[in-house]
């Protein structure tokens, strides 16, 4: 038990920390490896709550595709952060006024909320708990339960996909080099060479 | 309770087996099959109607509930894939015009339809997000299909926007609806709202804000703002397309929605449709008077339209939703018409949209003049032609249901409406010809438009048929 929780309170610091470290970091790049940090210790969060698959995913989804995504554009796109960040100060006094609103809001909120004694029950297992794991579980329902929306949504994937091509793909005429036709050019091919009487123009 | 009947889905499988077929010849042939690859998608299209007529008899429900089939969607799905056929063989000649013609374009308005067959389908507050979100997306990128045209991507992006906004509403209902109900199937929350006679705030707000986005979806007023610009900006066949088929899949889908799992809330959501039909009716009637543009006419014109549609809806019956129906079939052939004639207006190898370039037509062009004259009249509803059947059903729905001030006001934007189609019909025979239009139009365009002219203008003779279906459709929705 006493492990648990140690590792517990090392993911979640260590989240925190890597997300503010995320906002803070001078340089992009710094912040966007932030990111991955925070999204692996959300993962071991994860497989402490016993939901392996989600943790899996959360790897190789945020962490493969989206934060790389998010690298390519950070050093693709020429932006000046320093630039952006000037003025931080400035508005940093109503930043933090809108902060602290939010928090007392949710404060208010969360304090004022009391879950209903059935809910637990209400939030019905679509599979019996304890006899699978929950990638089987969750497999499981997808496709079977939900086969249809799932493959509903790889349609409109599909159709995504498409028409980010159809509207930005351009077959551009571009010139490539033909070492055969350069070999066998001659200069009769090319040059022309013209008498030009003095005084007049070709 | 697991039922996969996948045979009751064989139409939708088809078309997306179809267009994920036709997706690999087109990226992977050298030569350019995009002739090849539009006649495949308009025999897929015939061959999911013959299925959809194939299918059994009855209600049946597919894949745990979430897809049901019944004459209601029978009729909706025919009606859309008539429609979708229409826009297809009206796209040919001015995609090959305009050098658009690529084969990712059927497969698209393949993808859209599927989506729209899904809507009409949906038994399920998800499965219905599902069929709206294909439809939509599909939809977004051929309105900017025309890439390099400002106002092709402007109406794309337009689009986009505004969608994706109404789809954020759609689901936050949803969100509501469930966390009020606890389910998101239609069958299990048309059974908690039985005997219900106050149904709690939460759950009224959610339904509001569903009809919200589909009201988007079908472009009726207060969410109408984007339909000029869109019908305008787009290729003038996507502007057919997005007239006729997804307004008939949306407007389905508004009356399963209301009618099926809400039918208990009636007096929560008459009232809201019964404002958005006044509202479509009024704001289509009058902001379309001063337009010059003929494709922002037909834009303003469909909001009308929507309204006179949403009457038979607001009503709540059986009789009401026949009306819907027949209406909703109606506009289809009569609206494939006026859009083919409106593909016709080229001078010069050139689109012209104005309204004044129809002067003279009667004189220059007797036969065309005289089809868009039959649109026109049939769309002001003037008897005996189609479009006074579809009117007149509606009303009599909504006086049965003794909504008198809604059918009279209906009444009242209808004459206001007719002036503009009938400004239309005064223009072409009655003013100075002015320049010529181009022939031929090409076998496409002019057998569209004899089709549409012969249904509108001949669908007195023999009602019955159309009648007799849409009166099943109604009856299945309710129960019968």
């Amino acid at each position: 038990m006493i492990v648990q929780s140690l590792a517990f309170y090392l993911f979640a610091a260590v989240t925190l920390a890597s997300g503010v470290m995320v906002i803070s970091a001078r340089n992009p790049v710094h912040s966007v490896l932030f990111l991955i940090l925070a999204f692996f210790n959300s993962a071991g969060l994860f497989v402490l709550l016993g939901a392996e698959f989600l943790a899996m995913i959360l790897v190789v989804v945020y962490v493969g595709a989206v934060a790389v995504l998010f690298l390519f554009v950070v050093m693709m796109l020429d932006i000046n952060f320093a630039e952006l960040r000037q003025g931080f100060m400035t508005y940093l006094p109503v930043g933090a006024l809108v902060g602290l609103i939010l928090v007392v809001e949710l404060l208010l909120v969360v304090g004022g909320w009391a879950v209903h004694p059935t809910a637990a029950m209400m939030s019905g297992a679509p599979t019996a708990p304890g006899s699978l794991t929950n990638t089987e579980a969750i497999g499981q329902v997808l496709y079977t339960r939900y086969f249809y929306l799932f493959q509903a949504a790889g349609l409109i994937l599909l159709v995504a996909m498409v028409g980010a091509i159809v509207l930005t793909l351009r077959h551009r005429e571009v010139r490539r080099q033909s070492i055969g036709r350069q070999v066998s050019r001659r200069a009769g091919d090319t040059l022309e060479v013209k008498d030009v009487p003095t005084g007049s123009g070709i | 309770m697991m039922s996969q009947s996948f045979h009751l889905a064989l139409p939708e499988i088809l078309i997306a087996g179809a267009c994920m077929a036709m997706m690999l010849l087109g990226a992977f042939s050298r030569a350019d099959r995009t002739a090849l690859i539009t006649g495949l998608t308009v025999a897929t299209m015939v061959v999911a109607g013959i299925l959809v007529l194939m299918l059994p008899e009855g209600r049946q429900t597919a894949f745990g509930g979430l897809f049901v089939t019944d004459s209601y969607g029978a009729f909706l799905k025919i009606t859309v894939l008539i429609a979708a056929i229409f826009s297809i063989l009206l796209s040919i000649g001015y995609l090959r015009r305009e050098m658009m013609a690529r084969y990712e374009y059927p497969l698209l308005l393949l993808f859209a339809v599927l989506g729209m067959l899904m809507m009409v389908s949906a038994n399920d507050l998800i499965a219905l997000y599902v069929g709206i979100e294909l439809q939509s997306l599909a939809l977004y990128v051929i309105a900017a299909f025309r890439r390099d045209n400002l106002r092709s991507t402007e109406a794309g992006l337009k689009y986009f926007v505004l969608g994706a906004l109404a789809s954020g509403m759609l689901l936050y209902g949803s969100s509501l609806i469930y966390g009020f109900l606890g389910t998101t199937s239609f069958d299990s929350i048309a059974d908690s709202l039985i005997g219900v006679t106050t149904p709690s705030l939460g759950l009224v707000i959610g339904l509001v804000f569903v009809i919200a986005g589909l009201a988007f979806k079908v472009s009726a007023v207060p969410f109408h703002m984007w339909t000029p610009d869109v019908y305008e900006g787009a290729p003038t066949p996507v502007t057919a397309f997005f007239a006729i088929a997804p307004k008939v899949a949306a407007i389905g889908l508004f009356g399963r929605v209301l009618i099926g799992p809400f039918g208990e809330m009636l007096p929560q959501w008459q009232q809201v449709i019964t404002f958005i039909a006044i509202a479509s009716m009024a704001l289509g009637a009058f902001a379309a008077i001063n337009q010059s543009n003929i494709k922002r006419l037909m834009a303003y014109s469909a909001i009308a339209n929507v309204g006179y549609a949403l009457v038979g809806l607001a009503a709540g019956t059986e009789q009401g939703m026949r009306g819907l129906l027949i209406y909703m079939a109606i506009y289809v052939v009569t609206n494939a018409g006026t859009f083919a004639c409106i593909l016709a207006m080229r001078q010069k190898g050139r689109m012209v949209e104005g309204i004044a370039d129809l002067a003279g037509l009667g004189k220059t062009q007797p036969m065309m003049a005289f089809a868009f004259g039959v649109f026109m009249f049939s769309l002001a509803g003037i008897p005996p032609l189609a479009g006074f059947f579809g009117k007149l059903f509606v009303f009599q729905a909504a006086i049965q249901a003794e909504l008198y001030t809604l059918a009279v006001i209906g009444v009242v934007t209808s004459v206001v409406g007719a002036y503009y189609y009938l400004r239309i019909v005064k223009i072409m025979y009655f003013d100075e010809p002015t320049e010529s239009f181009d022939r031929p139009v090409g076998i496409d365009i002019a057998g569209v438009t004899a089709v549409a002219a012969a249904l509108t203008l001949l669908f007195f003779v023999l009602p019955a048929p159309l009648l007799g279906s849409a009166e099943a459709a109604a009856a299945a929705l309710f129960g019968g």
